[in-house]
């Protein structure tokens, strides 16, 4: 079962109003490559993978989920004193209109997320290398964001998730020589 | 569009950070012993942290509330875990 815990995995901190910032951030909360993706992706994997991966699946699900809150809040914080003017200006005169200052699932051009992003085969080779070149993506997008921002405080943030996705991939990559280790195994006779 | 919430001392967000930094080598911990589950040393680092961690949980929530639901931490009062900030306003 799920429990919650009433604090942010790292500090989000934003050293000024931003609302361009926030309307890319908002890839990693509803893109293909985003936070959202991640979580569900593993979560749902970890129902059909070999028994020595589960935990690691879902330790990782559990992280992505902690990410997606910092995702939301560094654009809560990037856009909370903007006017609406301010929004229309960062290109954000759609979303406002459907959902005021509400966040919702879509990635930075406004497609709606879907769960054509993420995989399940039932196979722990391809859904494992599908994780691995998830994470890659993920980290390369971090990357274009930090790019993105002269905002140290936010970039310091965006370097924290940016690292743990090559974390996450490294532990992918592992739980993949551990299931070859097995198969290399179960071949002697 | 916003809220008004009351100015947070500085000392939550040390208290916080303290808390924060031993989560997260316990996370790192535990997905590193989920590959590598014969590393005695690091299972060992995991369980003196594990020790540690609930001191600087404890000394958190005395402060500043429960940092979970269901029961899971001590409540006092009845908004104790409804009550502002949420950590995204934080």
């Amino acid at each position: 079962m799920f429990i919650y815990e009433k604090k942010l995995q790292y500090p989000v901190k934003v050293s000024k109003c931003d609302p361009q910032m926030a309307k890319y951030l908002i890839e990693q909360y509803g893109g293909a490559d985003g936070e959202l993706a991640a979580a569900l992706r593993y979560m749902n994997q970890r129902y059909t993978i070999p028994d020595k991966v589960i935990g690691l699946l879902t330790d990782i699900s559990m992280e992505e989920f902690s990410h997606l809150e910092m995702i939301a809040t560094m654009i809560l914080k990037l856009t909370k004193d903007a006017t609406v003017e301010q929004l229309k200006e960062a290109g954000l005169g759609e979303a406002y209109v459907n959902h005021g200052g509400a966040l919702f699932y879509q990635n930075a051009a406004g497609v709606p997320w879907t769960a054509s992003y993420i995989a399940a085969k039932n196979d722990p080779i391809a859904d494992l290398y599908e994780d691995i070149a998830a994470e890659e993506k993920a980290r390369a997008t971090y990357q274009w964001l930090i790019d993105m921002t002269d905002d140290v405080d936010l970039q310091d943030s965006l370097k924290f998730l940016r690292e743990r996705e090559i974390v996450h991939s490294m532990r992918f990559r592992e739980a993949v020589e551990m299931l070859k280790e097995d198969r290399e195994v179960q071949k002697v006779f | 569009m916003q809220k008004k919430t009351k100015p947070i001392p500085q000392v939550y967000y040390t208290t916080l950070e303290e808390l924060q930094a031993a989560d997260f080598t316990l996370l790192e911990l535990q997905l590193y012993l989920d590959t590598h589950p014969s590393d005695e040393k690091a299972l060992q680092q995991f369980k003196e942290l594990t020790e540690q961690r609930v001191g600087l949980a404890a000394n958190y929530e005395a402060k500043y509330g429960p940092l979970q639901h269901y029961g899971r931490s001590k409540v006092a009062h009845i908004t104790d875990w409804t009550t502002s900030p949420w950590p995204w306003e934080v």
